[in-house]
């Protein structure tokens, strides 16, 4: 099988960190904070490495938006086997405002350019859970989309994705060009072993700037405001069972 | 370095040279500097700490009730290449330096620090010396089956009558026709429970001492090996420790490792790396601690604050930091110098005493701050203080460093 795999990765605040808001309230503290790969494009590599180990993909390119930082992230998808990376430059305020929008027209410009097979990308990322950047790739290169997939199989020049949806689990077959988005249960991605660390070091890296791609990552999004969740109010005991329905009228709730 | 602040005199001035020159080694070298790791190094450290966070140290507490040996993790870190980590990769392993192997122990370490001296003794006191003194057919049979953590193997040269007085070794290897006849009995062998090989030390020539000392590498198990009752330790539980009993036990002649009366110049080579595998191990068993104090310092609240404003508690932290980070940075120089086929001996001897007395140290202050909570099962600080104290006596006891440490001391300064 000739295809190549592009899989996004994106540098996001470690799932473990406790965020916090800046005094100024425009956005949380990234200063100094521990960053790392988004969990689900961790499940989203670890299953292009697997195509590819299982002979039915050639290559996988893992991409990532960003500044300098970003490289670390391409790294870990190079150690975890993921064969060259893209490192598409964004930095400053196009960095604070880069959405869903404008990383889907990068992936769209970077599938064509590459000439990829296939696209898999987390469902969402955890810093802004938007669960949109698959969709709208999909939309714009015009190919079919497998979303929360929990399983997938290449048949031929078809995939067979199962996608787990509120009403259980869900199996499509869609055609080959495809974007595929991971979710939780699609695998468990592997530990860089030490070897694969050391072979990252001589994998490519290459930089790209959005205006090569013709892509203008000018936002049409302006945030107001960012809060902390309202403080969880403490609950009140009550002795019986009608002491709680007469709570629960008193409150509204029934 | 110390040279610096000695008035000028000949032999003064060629030692700052000397260590002049070690420093711009250590400064030259791309991002071989004490104040940044190079980015291969923080990636593999990262790839440990996940490791150890999610996979050790959430079973560790009950491998340390159950005595058990963490076999399923020592296969994964095989398969990741962390129970050969130096070892060359067309023998199986992952080929990196001995800073990388430092910074795998510690992060291990502070997941699991049964799980750490595991690895630590399959990496420096068993593959170490067969890869320095091996022949080419030696490594390929007691090397490569052990790169992937399906074997491990244990290092035999502690005696019930001696330890430290190493030379003293009264076990015996006699050489009948075409094979050696070990007998004798050796104490405190980590791993061997849970070991498919050994390298044993035995006198060859009772009559050179200690220098009639040789290497042998046997197979576990193997007829005229047998095991004693795995000792009920303080601490470090999860690895087994034991005597292994030799009796008549007859092995072919090319399992002698190095040349004949060789012994205990590799038993001593081999325990000057094997020291920074447990200096690692101690800084991870110390920085578990602290992890656990200060978390504690941020939640507990007392007098209307939480601990962590009281200047008792602040100044313990404080303390116990510095111990740590003064240890690691003597542990990451020593690799670095080994790394460098610089001599190293005495560095490793100051980081090994440095890191072990950090680890009793930080594990004693953190149950202090954890008051009655440090004290029992619930928390870990019970554990970190039980597993560090192994720490200032095994690879070489705290006094032994001490005299490492002045025999190199009195040498530089020798009149």
């Amino acid at each position: 099988m000739s295809a190549r795999v592009l899989v996004g990765v994106k540098r996001v605040i470690d799932y473990a960190v406790k965020i916090r808001v800046k005094p100024d309230h425009t956005g949380v503290v990234t200063d100094g904070v521990k960053h790392s790969m988004n969990p689900f494009c961790e499940i989203a590599v670890e299953e292009a490495v697997k195509l590819k180990e299982k002979k039915l993909v050639k290559e996988v390119v893992a991409v990532s938006c960003g500044p300098q930082q970003v490289q670390e992230t391409i790294r870990t998808a190079l150690a975890m086997g993921a064969d060259r990376g893209i490192h598409v430059e964004v930095s400053g305020k196009d960095y604070e405002t880069l959405g869903p929008l404008q990383v889907s027209k990068i992936l769209a410009a970077l599938a064509k350019k590459e000439q990829a097979d296939l696209i898999i990308l987390g469902k969402q990322a955890i810093d802004d859970d938007c669960n949109q950047t698959g969709q709208m790739t999909a939309a714009l290169l015009d190919w079919p989309q497998g979303t929360f997939a929990s399983e997938v199989n290449i048949e031929a020049d078809k995939l067979k994705v199962v996608r787990e949806v509120d009403g259980g689990l869900e199996t499509i077959k869609i055609k080959l060009p495809a974007v595929v988005t991971a979710d939780l249960r699609l695998n468990t991605p592997r530990y860089a072993t030490l070897p694969n660390i050391m072979k990252a070091k001589k994998k490519k890296i290459a930089n790209v700037k959005p205006a090569d791609l013709g892509v203008d990552v000018s936002s049409r999004l302006e945030v107001l405001k960012v809060d902390e969740p309202p403080q969880r109010q403490g609950g009140v005991k009550v002795e019986t069972v009608n002491d709680l329905v007469r709570k629960l009228k008193e409150a509204g709730r029934i | 370095m110390s040279s610096a602040l000695l008035p000028s005199s000949r032999l003064t001035s060629v030692a700052r040279c000397s260590s002049w020159r070690r420093a711009s080694i250590l400064a030259g070298t791309p991002g071989q500097t004490l104040a940044e790791l190079p980015e291969l190094h923080q990636m593999m450290r990262q790839t440990c700490r996940d490791y150890a966070q999610k996979e050790l140290a959430p079973i560790a507490a009950q491998l340390d009730k159950d005595h058990k040996f963490p076999a399923k993790q020592v296969k994964e870190l095989g398969a990741m290449g962390v129970m050969a980590v130096e070892v060359p990769e067309s023998l199986g392993g992952a080929g990196m330096d001995y800073l990388a192997y430092c910074l795998a122990v510690e992060e291990l370490s502070r997941g699991c620090a049964s799980t750490g001296v595991i690895v630590s003794v399959n990496n420096s006191l068993y593959l170490g010396p067969i890869l320095k003194f091996g022949t080419e057919e030696q490594k390929k049979q007691w090397i490569t089956p052990f790169t992937t953590g399906e074997r491990v193997g244990c290092f035999a040269l502690s005696e019930p009558g001696n330890g430290s007085d190493a030379g003293a070794a009264s076990t015996l290897a006699q050489q009948e026709g075409d094979e050696w006849v070990l007998s004798g009995t050796k104490a405190w062998i980590t791993n061997c429970w849970d070991a498919s090989a050994t390298v044993v030390f035995a006198t060859t020539d009772k009559s050179l001492k200690h220098k009639g000392i040789s290497a042998f590498l046997v197979p576990m198990p193997h007829p005229g090996l047998s095991l004693g009752k795995k000792e009920d330790k303080l601490g470090i539980r999860a690895s087994s420790t034991a005597n292994i009993i030799l009796e008549d036990c007859h092995i072919p002649l090319g399992n002698m490792l190095g040349e004949r009366g060789m012994g205990f110049k590799i038993a001593m080579q081999t325990l000057d790396s094997g020291r920074l595998g447990i200096a690692a191990q101690a800084l991870g068993i110390a920085q578990a601690a602290l992890d656990c104090a200060a978390d504690y310092a941020h939640k507990r609240t007392a007098f209307g604050a939480p601990i962590g404003k009281l200047q008792a508690i602040q100044f313990k932290l404080a303390d116990m930091a510095l111990a740590i980070e003064s240890a690691r940075l003597l542990t990451w120089r020593a690799a670095m110098l080994r790394d460098a086929k610089k001599p190293f001996t005495k560095e490793a001897a100051m980081a090994k005493l440095a890191a072990s007395e950090a680890a009793t140290f930080v594990s004693h202050q953190a149950i202090q701050v954890l008051g009655g909570m440090g004290y029992v099962t619930d928390m870990p600080a019970e554990r970190h203080y039980r597993d560090a104290r192994i720490t200032e006596i095994y690879e070489g006891t705290s006094e032994i460093q001490r005299l490492v440490i002045a025999n190199n001391i009195l040498k530089e300064y020798q009149q």
